[in-house]
């Protein structure tokens, strides 16, 4: 099974495999530029109360991106 | 005197804004982009021999064609005869800061890169060699400290030299061999038409692998344009089979790669980040079970500031300015003139006045939530209600709540939310949440019919408008803004202090313009009303014989489906437009009373509707078109007729249909 984004745990740190293209394309390109490309590191932080979105950081900055988006990151 | 412009350009809170007050103070002009929604901020000093002009461009990660903001931005960069761009970077998130200062590089800016939050990142261990990187990056980095004012003189000094040698910025900036290579052979045929090289080459090219739409429709004007685009095709397939990856993506990691050898090079700081402050004071405002009671607790106490301390104020205005309006009119002998300038030009004037204090409260209270870093995760904590429930972003819970204070600082709350999808779709669902101008009504029509179960009447009301406010929601989202739904990717600042003068200034700017724009609005309206209730001239004020009441007369029939068909309740809905509150006075005065007289007036509806009428014109009175008050801050907000326009129509069709149903399926359920 191929894990995502969106199966990380929190307290986890992963490492991008790929970005596929399955969801919004302007949000893909947003993503890139925010460096989200592969081989690099992700640690997932927290999941909020609801369960949705997740923060995470990324690069020295803490994000955070819905379940739906996270699911099209592919990770190891 | 020499003329300098300069932009200042970075990610979001980096503290570009409060570089940008330190240097203009008070002397700035907030204004919107030529055509735009995005908001412009210019200011204007002088330093030695130069004058400068400051243009504030929006935060931004990246300079695609990806929103409005980035497009701006890049415009200003491309096309604007700016002398220098100083690009404001937060030294503790120094990498994904870079993205932003790559991409100037590709358009070759004449840039200085000003390093700011210094202290914060050397409290996470991070240290920077400046000297190495500015020599890598090819440009000066000059180390500031824009809340303290530091290192402001040699960042204005640097500008000077620079901006009489302007440095090509993009010289330094290295791809790699693979995709330099077909950059060169994409640049030599773009290169074939001059009309495209009113910027350089490189940029076109990189943005035409990106598959950016803006330079891609350029391109197409040109006569090279087949030769290119066959190109762009045949570079996208090769990186593709070489990386496995989208030519964008190739791009961004090309981007990526020459970041982290600057940071290898330049950047020391710990391999394991140590826990942060913010990450402690997270562990309790985001916490799984305390986060929702401490954002209800933040919230109560931002409206309480807001309404309890504001309301007081609001009417001591109203007072003053009835007082002074009886008092002009009292020495004025025309009698004509005296009621307009009574009940025109001091109701009016009163009217926007009125407006100020919760206004002024509002932004000092939301500034300070946004600056200090709270919004954004009350937002993260709440997006999931939000999202699934109405489609909205996180960030629409603060204007949803203020709506029920009033509409016009909620409206102007929506402007926290980046996308400009998310802001006005809040914006429509602002009215139906029932702000305290309302509470009158509910409190004279519960009195006179349901005085055992005013509580539960008036749940029913605030119940009923979110109820609404649901619907319509869920229709929008299926229609006018269908597929405008604006993805959630928000990033979280570290906490910090704001700066008082910083949200002092925002605030100022915010009541300035509402004074500016809605209430020229709202003022012409409070004429209208009176025009239309005085003339023609010698009949009753508002009675039924002067043209308020004739239109009122003529539009009666239309209610009367709804259970209130008559012409008094079809002026008082009119007053109602001015502020909701009216509606109740409007009704007193046409029935023979006094505007304050509660139990006559009470007595009167008694008499004139039905327990079923009654309900069915609170819901109307409810859901029908906000004040203009409202009206007049979307236009402000939006920049444009359209929004207020909508929203008028949205509101008036939900408000008919749905008192509609009530009247008439109450009346077959034998509540008539």
């Amino acid at each position: 099974m191929v894990k995502t984004l969106k199966d990380v745990k929190p307290g986890e740190t992963v490492t991008i495999v790929k970005y596929h293209h399955s969801g919004d394309v302007e949000l893909r390109r947003h993503l890139l530029g925010m460096g989200f490309v592969k081989g690099t590191k992700i640690h997932v932080k927290k999941v909020a109360p609801f369960g949705d979105p997740i923060e995470m950081s990324i690069r020295g900055c803490d994000i955070c991106l819905r379940k739906d988006e996270a699911e099209n990151i592919e990770v190891i | 005197m020499t003329k300098l412009i300069v932009g200042l350009a970075g990610n979001p809170n980096v503290g570009k804004t409060t570089v940008f007050n330190q240097l203009t103070g008070m002397h700035q002009h907030v204004g919107n982009w030529p055509g735009k929604t995005v908001e412009k901020a210019e200011g204007y000093f002088s330093h030695g021999d130069y004058e400068y002009q400051i243009v504030d461009l929006p935060g931004n990660y990246a300079l695609s064609a990806h929103s409005i903001e980035e497009i701006v931005s890049r415009d200003f960069i491309v096309d604007d005869d700016s002398d220098v761009i100083v690009n404001v970077v937060d030294a503790a998130n120094i990498e994904r800061n870079l993205y932003l200062t790559v991409q100037m590089m590709e358009l070759g800016a004449n840039m200085i890169l000003a390093l700011n939050m210094n202290d914060f990142a050397k409290r996470r261990e991070h240290y920077i060699n400046i000297d190495l990187m500015s020599e890598l990056l090819g440009f000066p980095i000059i180390e500031i400290n824009a809340k303290k004012n530091e290192g402001i003189e040699e960042l204005l000094n640097t500008i000077e030299k620079q901006a009489a040698n302007p440095l090509n910025t993009s010289e330094k900036l290295a791809y790699g061999a693979e995709l330099k290579e077909h950059l060169d052979e994409l640049q030599e045929l773009i290169e074939k038409d001059n009309d495209l090289l009113d910027v350089p080459s490189v940029w076109t090219a990189i943005k035409l692998l990106e598959k950016d739409s803006i330079v891609i429709q350029k391109v197409q004007q040109s006569p090279m344009s087949s030769k290119i685009m066959v190109e762009v095709d045949k570079v996208s397939k090769h990186l593709n089979d070489i990386y496995n990856e989208s030519s964008e993506e190739v791009i961004a990691n090309a981007r990526y790669a020459f970041i982290d050898g600057l940071i290898a090079e330049a950047v020391d700081k710990p391999e394991v980040e140590k826990p942060s402050i913010s990450d402690r004071i997270d562990n309790v405002l985001t916490h799984r079970v305390f986060a929702i009671p401490i954002f209800l607790v933040i919230m109560w106490v931002m409206f309480q500031i807001v309404f309890t301390i504001g309301s007081p104020m609001q009417e001591f205005i109203d007072a003053v300015f009835t007082q002074w309006g009886q008092i002009a009119a009292s020495s004025i002998p025309n009698p004509y003139l005296a009621s307009f300038v009574q009940k025109g030009l001091f109701c009016g004037v009163g009217g926007v006045l009125t407006f100020l204090p919760i206004i002024f409260l509002m932004f000092l209270c939301l500034s300070f939530l946004e600056d200090c870093g709270y919004l954004a995760r009350a937002a993260f904590t709440l997006d999931l209600v939000m999202h699934k429930l109405v489609g909205l972003h996180g960030k629409a819970f603060i204007p949803m709540i203020l709506g029920f204070g009033c509409g016009v600082p909620a409206v102007m709350a929506t402007r926290t939310m980046e996308h400009e999808s998310d802001r006005i779709l809040a914006m429509m669902l602002i009215p139906f949440m029932s702000c305290t101008a309302r509470l009158p009504i509910y409190a004279i029509f519960t009195a006179a019919f349901f005085p055992d179960h005013a509580g539960t009447m008036l749940m029913v009301m605030y119940l009923l408008g979110i109820l609404v406010a649901l619907i319509v929601a869920t229709l929008l989202k299926r229609t006018m803004f269908k597929g405008m739904s604006a993805p959630f990717v928000m990033e979280l600042p570290t906490y910090k202090l704001p700066s008082m003068k910083g949200i002092l200034i925002h605030t100022w700017e915010k009541v300035k313009g509402f004074i500016k724009k809605a209430a020229t609005i709202i003022l012409a309206a409070v004429v209208i009303i009176w025009v239309l209730s005085i003339f023609p001239l010698g009949v009753a004020y508002g009675s039924q014989q002067s043209l308020l009441g004739m239109i009122g007369s003529a539009v009666a029939p239309i209610f009367a489906p709804l259970g209130f068909g008559t012409w008094q309740a079809a002026v008082a809905i009119i007053a109602g437009l001015l502020a909701k509150e009216a509606i109740v006075g409007t009704l007193g005065t046409l029935g023979g009373l006094d505007e304050d007289d509660e139990e006559g007036i009470t007595s009167l509806v008694r008499e004139t509707f039905t327990p079923l009428s009654a309900f069915s014109f609170m819901a109307f009175s409810l859901l029908y078109v906000p004040c203009i008050a409202v009206l007049g801050v979307i236009k402000q907000e939006t920049n444009s007729i359209k929004w207020p326009v909508l929203m008028t129509a949205i509101t008036l069709i939900s408000a008919y249909v749905v008192t509609f149903l009530i009247f008439n399926i109450g009346t077959l359920l034998g509540f008539g």
